[in-house]
């Protein structure tokens, strides 16, 4: 680091300087504050009664919120993740350079990907809950959600396609391997960390996702016992506490939860990644 | 003068590339002899990787490449469209400029040819890597560590597993491409002294800037220059007594 004597004699440096000096501090400023006071209030009103495997008006328990919030990411993921995947190998390895259908496909997912949600909420609503006739249920959510992250996986795996050096493909072609072989075998495994990268940014936009659930998924408290039957998130399950307005302190609380459960996905996606890497590099 | 023989690997007969407009090579004739080594030089540009390439259709994977003319291997031509190209490039592999071991363990590296065609035993597997890495000198070093990361070895090294890895689906020919412009002096003489010995066994065709190395290690050289073949002999005589003004030039460095 520069001592600021350095900057004598040179007012202009000093001024950016402490300019950018001050806008690093202030973002910092920003999220600890903002995390700290969401700890601050959520975490004294963190009781038992909170994770309760039911949910009543008395407990108002985030436990089946929890639960369905695992099972909307693990389904989404699990719908999404092939065909983003195999849509990017299908545009990198497979589709010729300038052919049209690759631009209309590009200029679809850069739309699709600068949509609110809200409007994949209202398209998920009339087609797969009013038109489908799924009702309100987290498999309307599941696929509305996979639909939304769908061009998020893509991009993110076609520029870690992208990025995997033409070297790696000629060594294959030059032993004889056909393309499956080589984009199976060679080109997947070397892009695994930059398509986790877009899983785990895919995971944040699902778990925080509200607009394109309350009208798919539902709002129902409890527990989703079937793929058909409605059921709400964590961020949902806050979303209603806040409106409500009656449960401010669990929604606080609430916020406390979701906080560490990003955290710890997180986590475990870049240590995921970081073996995968480490395997493969 | 090299004499046509029947016994030559290759023959290439009135061949032309074109990228696109670019008229990339001239109507080159050659014929390269079994179990020899072969250099082509020349400056940059000229045509010398791109012949290396039409050699196991690496160049089909470039688009807008259109090859007029032969190219015979062992009688039968490359370019007929019955050809199996995967089978060709089992048969002429290749050793690249930059080394490019995959992303994988060193025992994959080497195995990843012969799974490709079809070799599933573990067993039969390790003695092939085992083989092609005692071809490739390299086993004493690697032996211990087959099941770390390739990306971990010095060039050299990456470079010589390239070639255990190439050696691995038992080729006939072996192309490489300028395989020591990325190493230093040391790897180089060993891989120079390496394809010395795998001449034995295999017809090796290599591509090389360095001019000293064409004279130290090949039998025969082809000069290129902008896309044509300028001269081709032994490499003896090419580098004391050439024919072509041209060649003189580029050899005592007037140009290149």
């Amino acid at each position: 680091m520069n001592k600021l004597s350095a900057y004598k004699g040179r007012p202009g440096s000093l001024a950016l300087r402490i300019m950018v000096d001050l806008s690093a501090a202030l973002t910092v400023l920003v999220l600890v504050a903002l995390v700290g006071y969401i700890l601050y209030k959520g975490i004294p009103n963190l009781h038992l009664d909170l994770f309760q495997w039911t949910y009543t008006t008395d407990n108002v328990s985030m436990m089946p919120a929890i639960i369905n919030t695992l099972t909307i990411t693990f389904c989404s993921l699990l719908v999404a993740v092939p065909f983003g995947v195999f849509s990017a190998v299908y545009l990198v390895e497979y589709a010729g350079r300038g052919n049209k259908l690759v631009k209309v496909i590009r200029l679809t997912t850069e739309t699709l990907s600068g949509i609110p949600s809200i409007i994949y909420g209202l398209f998920g609503f009339l087609f797969f809950v009013v038109a489908l006739g799924w009702s309100y249920s987290i498999l309307a959510g599941i696929m509305t959600l996979a639909i939304m992250i769908l061009p998020l996986i893509m991009r993110t795996t076609e520029e870690a396609l992208k990025a995997v050096p033409d070297t790696y493909r000629e060594g294959s072609f030059g032993l004889g391997a056909g393309k499956l072989r080589t984009v199976f075998k060679v080109v997947l495994p070397s892009a695994v960390p930059g398509i986790l990268a877009g899983v785990i940014l895919g995971v944040g936009r699902i778990v925080g996702e509200t607009a394109a659930l309350i009208y798919t998924a539902g709002t129902v408290t409890g527990v989703a016992s079937s793929l058909l039957s409605s059921g709400r998130t964590l961020s949902v399950h806050m979303y209603a506490l806040l409106s409500e307005g009656l449960y401010m302190d669990q929604a606080y609380a609430t916020a406390v939860v979701l906080l560490i459960m990003v955290i710890i996905i997180n986590a475990i996606s870049s240590l995921v990644a970081k073996k995968v890497a480490g395997k493969a590099a | 003068m090299i004499e046509r023989n029947v016994m030559d690997k290759f023959t290439i007969n009135d061949l032309n590339l074109y990228y696109g407009d670019f008229h990339a090579l001239k109507s080159v004739n050659l014929h390269l002899p079994a179990k020899e080594i072969t250099a082509f030089i020349g400056p940059s540009g000229c045509g010398k990787s791109t012949l290396l390439k039409t050699l196991n259709r690496m160049n089909d994977l470039v688009e807008g490449c259109k090859i007029t003319g032969q190219v015979m291997l062992d009688g039968g031509d490359i370019y007929a469209p019955k050809t199996d190209v995967n089978l060709l490039r089992r048969n002429v592999g290749m050793v690249f400029q930059k080394p490019n071991p995959f992303p994988m363990s060193i025992f994959d590296n080497v195995a990843y040819g012969p799974r490709t065609h079809g070799i599933r035993s573990k067993l039969e597997l390790e003695e092939i890597v085992e083989k092609s890495l005692r071809d490739a000198a390299i086993w004493d070093e690697l032996k211990d560590r087959l099941k770390k990361s390739a990306l971990g070895l010095s060039g050299g090294q990456q470079q010589r597993l390239c070639i255990a890895r190439a050696l691995a689906v038992d080729p006939e020919v072996l192309l490489m491409d300028e395989a020591t412009s990325a190493l230093d002096p040391i790897s180089t003489s060993k891989i120079e002294d390496l394809v010395l010995e795998l001449k034995e066994k295999y017809t090796i065709i290599m591509v090389t800037h360095n001019m000293q190395q064409a004279l130290r290690i090949s039998d025969n050289t082809a000069f290129f220059l902008l896309g044509e073949v300028i001269e081709y002999d032994k490499t003896d005589k090419l580098f004391s007594v050439p024919s072509n003004k041209k060649t003189e030039d580029y050899i005592t460095g007037r140009f290149g």
